[in-house]
């Protein structure tokens, strides 16, 4: 039976979340270019960020890696090749409790040396505390998911979980496949939609300009200045600028 | 040949006598801000010293700069584009705080809250980075100024090491000077190099390099690609910051501030031309000791017609190239030779060259009894004093002695040539031959080192004619990076809703701007009101009545403010009576 949360759970809450993920990473583009950045502290602290935040952030991607090939890969492409859904799942759970648990380190101790390290807990600020709520949430929320799932091992989400998430890109939402999914998964599953609507209002807005273009630029940069930018006084009606 | 123009510096060591105005005024109009309060774009070392940050040329440990691949090919020494990604979360070559120094102010607090007591209330130093109580100052940006804790620091003298001589502790008696330093404006710039979002570039127009404040994302590259440290990371709003050469003021055709502002007038301001289609092939020299001459190479003579003819197919406007014939510091550089490039041997190929001290040598010859000014006895010990000579060499060309012994040379001869004339004796022609000049060259080169006035020491042409309106407004509005919270000298309260200094950038002297630009571009008066009720008097062109000017009139009677005041006025004689009565008793 689905019920009228289930629809705004599952049906409208994904969009929401995405919606104000992208229109919130184009106002923030064009309104706050300036506080774009990392706001790295690693000027002030290192022997404990040399671990933690490689161990992060690596562990992190590994996770992104894991949640794409889980979500958008369906079974029957795996079965196509020769996996067996227990080889499947054998992998994707040690790989995901891998990745989760080297993450969760990782955070752990980045917010252990935030909270310890005296500069870096004064260059804190209330966004990064409300921002590492939600994100040490879903942390734990998915890692909780993933041992639960390797520790009972008779729940296959690529059954419900992916094709939902599937169902979200053709704007045809199976809401009854989410809502009748284990409730740690639902809970996980909300908590990453929050995640995602808030990135852009926090300081993790930095991984939308991870410097890939750096590999495929030549190495000295020249710019002119801009030719736009001449002038600022408005023309008038009837004149126009010389050029000389 | 693509000839391309840079601004650059040329600084006569012989004549910096470690006054550190150049760093003050540096800092006052741009680093003094929380975020940088470490951070010195223009820095005066003592040498031999460690400099700041601490032995920042040691490239063994930080990799700035670029490497030779066996196969001759230039990669930055802290390795290549993947190299650089995969160190972006943690970065190792990247100082720590501690090795520029802790910045810190004092409780001024406690001196006036202090209760009264038979004790004197002491400031007591605290840090600007954690806000603790700092028991003891133990580092500074010049801790180590004029030799200070030298017998304590000595070994720590990247350079010095690099020599290894024997005569250390001589050394500290006869052998010191001051070295400036800036952002060198490479025309190869590893920091350019570094970054990973391109934020980083050096100008088309003047040779500037200049951060994007827009899109640096602060990972932090540069600082482990720059060679001489003179990039900075804003611990406050995250994002690079350097020397900017003051180009709102270059391209007005003023000098830096710490030009303009340097008591011994000993920088040079000018412009060069160079070929930039060579330049990556002089960065890649084999040998290190031939990259000086190589970059001397790349320059471009700006009295032969051709090179002028080239450069006005290449787009660089008339007057720039005027300026560049006129170029105190392509005399210095090229025409005069005694101008070096500092640590050439990191291949940046950098811009801002130095003329190496004499003093050093003639003060050691003095002290030993000799005549001091005596070309001949220069020259001998020149040779002689082998210490400062192979110092010198290893700052400014890789180790060579060659071009360090002839810069000297040459100083000592104008120095015995011009006393000489000084003292009424004939002109010994001997003495400009012995250098390879004639006595016209010496005495010019006397008159740009000694007499040279600020036009001929800053021959700094505008930007381009047709971009004059807007930097008309650019100085007059100041700093284009001039705003709240900015890099520029904003405000220190305001922070942004996702952080320190984010948001959009609220111009500082938006008043300043917006009254100018109406008042140029309408008829009517300035309106002023509107601006937060201040008034800028020096912007109020008498026209309209500003708001917040004059005190509020109470409407609908006939007394108006001022007498308003005065009632105001008339509560406080009583005040002032009662001390006076406790005063008397």
């Amino acid at each position: 039976m689905i019920s009228p949360v289930d629809v705004f759970l599952w049906g409208a809450l994904p969009y929401i979340a995405v919606a104000i993920l992208v229109t919130g990473l184009i106002w923030r583009y064009r309104y706050d270019k300036f506080g774009w950045t990392t706001r790295s502290s690693e000027l002030y602290e290192s022997r404990l960020l040399r671990w933690g935040s490689p161990m992060f952030h690596i562990g992190l991607l590994v996770v992104l890696m894991g949640h794409l090939l889980g979500l958008f890969i369906p079974d029957s492409w795996t079965a196509a090749i020769g996996v067996s859904e227990t080889v499947y799942s054998f992998l994707a759970i040690s790989l995901g409790v891998a990745a989760g648990v080297l993450t969760y380190a990782g955070i752990a101790l980045l917010v252990w040396r935030r909270r310890t390290t005296g500069p870096v807990f004064l260059a804190t600020t209330v966004n990064d505390k409300f921002m590492y709520v939600f994100l040490v949430a879903a942390l734990t929320l998915g890692l909780a998911t993933t041992l639960i799932n390797a520790s009972t091992l008779h729940y296959n989400y690529r059954v419900d979980v992916s094709p939902w998430v599937r169902s979200l890109f053709v704007f045809q939402p199976e809401v009854a496949l989410m809502a009748r999914t284990p409730i740690e998964y639902r809970i996980h599953a909300i908590s990453g939609l929050v995640l995602f609507a808030i990135v852009p209002f926090t300081r993790l807005v930095h991984a939308f300009t991870a410097p890939v273009h750096y590999l495929f630029r030549p190495y000295i940069v020249y710019r002119a200045r801009d030719p736009r930018n001449i002038g600022t006084a408005a023309l008038r009606p009837g004149w126009k600028r010389s050029d000389v | 040949m693509r000839v391309m123009a840079q601004i650059c510096m040329v600084m006569n060591l012989d004549k910096c006598i470690g006054c550190h105005t150049c760093s003050v005024t540096c800092k006052q109009t741009w680093t003094s801000r929380p975020g940088v309060e470490y951070v010195w774009f223009n820095n005066v070392e003592t040498r031999p010293g460690q400099g700041y940050p601490r032995r920042y040329e040691d490239q063994e440990r930080w990799r700035g700069g670029w490497k030779l691949t066996a196969r001759g090919r230039l990669v930055p020494k802290a390795g290549g584009r993947m190299r650089r990604l995969a160190s972006i979360f943690a970065n190792p070559l990247l100082p720590n705080i501690r090795d520029y120094y802790e910045p810190w102010t004092y409780d001024y607090n406690a001196l006036f809250d202090t209760p009264a007591g038979d004790d004197f209330p002491v400031a007591a130093p605290r840090s600007l980075i954690s806000g603790e109580r700092m028991d003891n100052i133990t580092w500074s940006a010049n801790w180590d100024d004029n030799l200070g804790g030298m017998p304590q620091h000595e070994g720590d003298d990247v350079v010095l090491q690099r020599i290894q001589d024997k005569v250390r502790m001589e050394l500290e008696q006869t052998f010191m000077f001051y070295l400036p330093r800036i952002c060198e404006h490479c025309i190869n710039p590893s920091c350019v190099a570094s970054c990973p979002s391109g934020a980083l570039y050096k100008r088309v127009e003047d040779g500037i390099v200049l951060v994007d404040q827009d899109r640096c994302r602060g990972w932090r590259m540069c600082v482990t690609g720059c060679p001489y440290k003179k990039m900075y990371f804003n611990h406050r709003t995250g994002k690079a910051e350097k020397c900017t050469f003051c180009f709102p003021r270059i391209e007005v055709g003023q000098p830096t501030v710490c030009s303009e502002t340097c008591v011994g007038r000993l920088r040079y301001i000018g412009v060069l031309l160079y070929d930039a289609d060579r330049a990556p092939a002089a960065a890649a020299t084999p040998r290190e000791q031939d990259l000086y001459p190589a970059q001397l190479d790349l320059f471009l003579n700006p009295h032969d017609p051709d090179v002028r003819r080239a450069a006005e197919a290449a787009g660089i406007p008339h007057d720039w190239i005027q300026a560049a014939r006129r170029s105190p510091v392509y005399d210095l550089i090229a025409t005069y030779g005694v101008a070096l490039p500092l640590h050439p041997e990191y291949r940046t190929l950098p811009m801002v060259w130095y003329v190496p001290p004499l003093s050093p040598v003639v003060e050691a010859i003095t002290a030993s009894g000799h005549d001091g000014e005596d070309y001949r006895n220069l020259f001998g010990a020149i040779d002689t004093l082998r210490i400062p000579v192979s110092y010198l060499a290893e700052l400014f060309t890789a180790g060579d002695p060659a071009p360090v012994e002839l810069a000297l040379r040459r100083l000592a001869a104008m120095r015995s040539h011009r006393r000489r004339i000084n003292l009424g004796e004939p002109v010994d022609p001997e003495i400009a031959a012995s250098v390879g000049f004639d006595v016209e060259k010496l005495d010019a080169m006397f008159r740009l080192l000694s007499l040279a006035k600020y036009e001929e020491r800053y021959v700094i042409p505008t930007a381009a004619a047709g971009d004059v309106r807007s930097l008309e407004e650019t100085a007059l509005s100041g700093c284009s990076l001039d705003y709240e919270g900015g890099p520029g000298m904003g405000g220190t309260e305001s922070s942004g809703p996702f952080g320190e200094a984010s948001g959009r950038p609220a111009p500082q002297a938006v008043e300043t701007f917006h009254v100018l630009r109406q008042r140029q571009t309408s008829e009517s008066a300035a309106d002023t009101s509107g601006h937060e009720g201040r008034i800028n008097l020096l912007n109020w062109d008498g026209r309209g009545l500003p708001e917040g000017l004059f005190p509020y009139r109470a409407k609908g009677g006939a007394r108006g403010g001022q007498v308003d005041r005065g009632e105001d006025l008339g509560a406080e004689p009583g005040e002032i009576s009662e001390r006076g009565e406790r005063g008397e008793s």
